[in-house]
């Protein structure tokens, strides 16, 4: 590994002080002159016709200035099918449909507006279950597309599906079959910041969002399209407040950001719109739920021989990023595991439910848990440790998975045999002869997730502009977005890095779309990669400029100067370094110079968009790891403690040891909070958990301290060797969880969250598998 | 509605709100003084987001009445730290153990261990869980944070 002098060290987060102090401004503490208060009227029904809607009362109340509802707005269209529309027109089909929005002078007046927006609806039928939905007579959630061609079903019209290989004569070479089906329900990001923005019109109708989205590119060109369909013509600048979370809740743009720009332009006041945390649980874009049914098989040494999948998401009323989730669940469905033959399909259904979004790991948790814990199943079968069937079947650096993936470095192996070693595998597995009411076991499950970007978008890439002032300052303008992972960190690091300087000479700058390059967005756990990529590329080009013109001073080929420590500095004679900022200024000021340096580099990834057979290569690198864990069963109460929680990551090389760590624990919390307590509770649509005192996520007194295992591979194309790791620290939790209470008290749990109720009505059927407690379990 | 004159001291400093009788303790920090530290995570005591001190003890300013304020002495995150900017040991901690993702539950956070490291100089691991039980952060999975208050409060007691 290459020395260096910031990248590699624990360096605190360059916004840290601000945030402790309680000076950081979120979207929450922003207030323009002139703001109004805007509040959403949603539906009552979860399948209607709107009959009529009175607002006359609403807008009696003091301080309203505006009431507005589809029938005196302009559609706007929106989503991945552009099958949502800021306002409802004429049909409810989910109670979060937007009907009416109010704005005023302060958020009283708005809520009491809003409270006094009268609607009467004709009730329709409506589905719920996703499986009820796809029979030929369930009711229809919308009769037509977009484009207003008549649909035939609820089934949505998306490719996914991938095959490779041959599966059936797979089969028939396996000596083991298993197979299984497993379902995951509703979870979501619970940003403890709620989603927000204030739209903002100047007098030449240029619109300025003022928001926290994860997207700052993409939402302006969703809000330009709004403002044509509004039929204006201004430009639109996005402006980022400190973002209070994201973990992909703010990868789309939704209804409430284009009620705001539709008041804003009504009263032509700047509207902020903020949801309370009801709102937040009920009005944003949870984690797709999936079935999914899986059969793989295996020679008679374990190797895998075949894996098919199948699965059914339940799409909700409109479709968002979460029915694109397919697209990233193919990926550890071909490829986690050498597997020769795969097959993989997804169908995602309208249903009058919620609909669903991009979620940390975008579907391969979901799928990891079917995956692994169906592979424990086929490695009870072959009479296999689990640990020596995935070492069996561990993926090697240079292989081409049969999806096409080009796996580069690749630490799968090493993830695994380090949470062996540090699990004490071989001693806990099986412990034979446990008594008492507390049982124990160990478990695991592996990982495989894009680690250099993801081309699911036209473009993956991610554009820097870098320029440096007479004094060695340097100011970086990036089009990622730190949303509290430490971006802003990690790109001083690599620039203060390559330009030789401190890392408090080094300023970025993000989330503003007036200022800021192209970028697809924070997603993938590609900023660090894409964004790390492309402002090394800028500061090296920034870099030579400085060398060339160095030389010329100091009549030396550049190739023997360097930047380091704030000097240029010459290899052969030390006598001739320099100060950076005196070269600098002679560069500006002198006639022999007469520049200031500063250089753009916009970074694409080499490559593929997967289409039409979903066959390619859609990341620079791919990372891998492997999750381990010790629970605690209590037999009498179903209750699961995780004793002791290993995760091993391949994450090329950390940047930054803290703000890594800080990756992996956090994400390790919220992927135990999916495999044991989150859940949203929906009942015939209406969610009934719209709170932290009913939707449990994990507290300080829950918190594992998770022992976190840094496999560095070092990848050639990743900045300074680096991988992507926001998400992979969640994907393998829940199977880990799962594998181990089977280890310990010899029950398969296919269905989360695994509550104790759960647990111990496991436990009950067991014993007693035709009693009442069988008929409760398939209810609850 | 008819406003109540509340007295009470923030950050040292006096100050003086008129306040309507509902109005909680969040919203007159907030929008009255324009002291944002102090965040509104859920409006119902559930996410201590909202956490401050009043006369030392951590509360959740959403629920807190207004009123309930007047004579008391109030502790935002603004007031922590010194004269010259310098952040106060806690602060420092949170900064340098990593334990500041998102941000959003912090000043919550740093005045529940405030709360706990004025009462207890040298608390156990337990007893800094437990503490800090009614602040969530779904960002940094808490061992960060566990471990910022355990190095203040060597710091501190030192």
């Amino acid at each position: 590994m290459s020395a260096t002098a910031v990248v590699g060290k624990a360096i605190p987060k360059v916004d840290g002080a601000e945030k402790v102090t309680g000076r950081t401004v979120y979207i929450h503490d922003l207030k323009i002159p002139g703001m109004l208060y805007g509040k959403i009227k949603y539906s009552d029904r979860v399948s209607a016709r709107i009959v009529s809607i009175d607002t006359s009362e609403a807008e009696k109340v003091p301080g309203v200035k505006a009431v507005i509802t589809a029938y005196n707005t302009p559609e706007i269209r929106f989503g991945f099918l552009k099958d949502n529309t800021a306002l409802k027109k004429d049909r409810v089909r989910q109670y979060r449909d937007e009907i009416a929005a109010v704005a005023a002078t302060t958020p009283e007046a708005a809520e009491e507006a809003v409270r006094k927006i009268r609607v009467e609806y004709e009730d329709l039928p409506a589905v719920f279950d996703p499986d009820e939905a796809l029979k030929p007579d369930a009711p229809r959630v919308h009769q037509t597309d977009a484009r207003g061609k008549p649909l035939k079903d609820n089934r949505l019209r998306l490719p996914w599906r991938v095959e490779a290989g041959d599966v059936k004569a797979g089969e028939e070479a396996s000596a083991f079959v298993a197979e299984g089906e497993y379902e995951v329900g509703w979870v979501t990001h619970c940003c403890l910041g709620t989603s927000g923005c204030i739209a903002s019109f100047d007098p030449h109708g240029n619109l300025t969002m003022y928001s926290n989205t994860q997207i700052p590119s993409l939402a302006r060109t969703d809000y330009m399209e709004a403002l044509k369909a509004m039929g204006l013509r201004g430009r639109v600048r996005v402006v980022n407040a400190a973002i209070g979370g994201g973990f992909g809740s703010k990868l789309d743009t939704y209804a409430h950001e284009y009620i705001a720009i539709l008041l804003a332009h009504r009263t032509g006041r700047p509207v902020k719109i903020v949801f309370d945390r009801e709102e937040e649980f009920f009005a944003t874009s949870p984690r797709q739920p999936v079935k999914v049914r899986v059969r793989q098989g295996c020679d008679a040494e374990g190797r895998l021989t075949f894996r098919e999948i199948s699965m059914v998401l339940d799409n909700g009323a409109y479709t968002s990023w979460g029915a694109t989730t397919p697209t990233v669940m193919m990926m550890p469905a071909t490829s986690l595991y050498r597997v020769p033959n795969v097959r993989f399909e997804a169908t995602c259904v309208y249903t009058n439910n919620t609909y669903c979004q991009a979620m940390r790991g975008y579907g391969t948790p979901q799928v990891t848990f079917a995956i692994e814990c169906n592979l424990d199943e086929l490695a009870e079968k072959v009479g296999l440790d689990p640990l020596e069937m995935r070492l069996r079947n561990a993926n090697e650096p240079g292989e081409i998975t049969p999806q096409g993936f080009k796996v580069t470095t690749c630490g799968h192996r090493e993830c695994i045999e380090e949470v062996a070693k540090r699990l004490d595998w071989k001693n806990k597995r099986g412990r034979a002869g446990q008594r008492g009411a507390k049982r124990r076991g160990v478990g695991m499950a592996c990982l495989m997730h894009v680690g250099g970007g993801a081309k699911i978008y036209r473009s993956d890439g991610c554009g820097t502009l870098i320029k440096v002032d007479d004094f060695g300052n340097v100011d970086v303008f990036s089009g990622s977005m730190d949303i509290g992972q430490g971006l802003d960190t990690v790109l001083r690091q690599i620039v203060a890095e390559t330009l030789g300087v401190g890392i408090e000479r080094v300023n970025v700058i993000v989330g503003d779309t007036d200022v800021c390059p192209w970028d697809v967005g924070v997603h993938a756990s590609r900023s660090t990669f894409i964004a790390g990529n492309s402002a090394l590329n800028a500061a090296r080009m920034v870099r030579d400029q400085i060398l060339e013109f160095s030389g010329q001073m100091l009549e030396a080929p550049p190739e023997i100067l360097a930047l380091e420590n704030g000097q240029v500095v010459c290899r052969e004679d030390p006598s001739k370094n320099l100060p950076l900022a005196k070269v600098l200024r002679r560069a500006h000021f002198a006639k022999i110079g007469n520049t200031m340096f500063m250089a753009a580099h916009f970074y694409e990834p080499d490559t593929d968009m997967l289409e039409g057979e979903f066959k390619g290569n859609y990341s620079c690198t791919y990372a891998w790891g492997c999750h381990g864990v010790e629970v605690e069963v209590d037999t009498a109460t179903g209750h699961v403690e995780i004793v002791k929680y290993v995760a091993a990551h391949d994450v090329g090389r950390a940047i930054n040891p803290m703000l890594l760590r800080g990756q992996v624990q956090g994400a390790v919390m919220m992927g135990i909070g999916y495999a044991l307590s989150e859940e949203m509770i929906f009942e015939q649509g209406r969610l009934r958990n719209p709170n932290f005192r009913d939707y449990k996520i994990l507290t300080a007194k829950d918190a594992v301290k998770v022992e976190p295992v840094i496999v560095e591979t070092e990848d050639p194309a990743g900045p300074f060797g680096a991988k992507g790791i926001g998400e992979p620290g969640l994907v393998p939790s829940a199977p880990a969880i799962a594998n181990a209470i089977y280890d310990a008290v010899g029950v398969r749990l296919n269905r989360l969250p695994l509550k104790p109720e759960r647990v111990l009505r496991a436990l009950k059927e067991r014993e007693a598998p035709s009693g009442p407690c069988g008929a409760l379990q398939r209810e609850g | 509605m008819e406003r109540i004159t509340i007295r009470f001291k923030v950050n040292g400093e006096d100050a003086t709100v008129a306040v309507e009788p509902h109005w909680n303790l969040l919203r007159v920090l907030r929008e009255e003084l324009e002291l944002t530290g102090a965040k509104e995570g859920c409006g119902a005591g559930e996410c201590g987001a909202c956490t401050v001190l009043v006369n030392g003890r951590a509360v959740n300013a959403c629920l807190y009445p207004a009123v309930e304020a007047d004579g008391a002495e109030v502790t935002t995150v603004e007031g922590l730290a010194g004269p010259g900017g310098e952040l106060h040991p806690i602060q420092r901690a949170f900064v340098e153990k990593g334990a500041v993702q998102c941000g959003f539950c912090t000043p919550g956070m740093v005045l529940s261990a405030k709360a706990l490291l004025d009462r207890m100089p040298l608390p156990s691991e337990e007893e800094i869980r437990t503490a800090l039980a009614g602040n969530l952060c779904r960002c940094t999975g808490y061992a960060q944070i566990i471990e910022a208050v355990q190095a203040a409060a060597e710091e501190l007691s030192r």
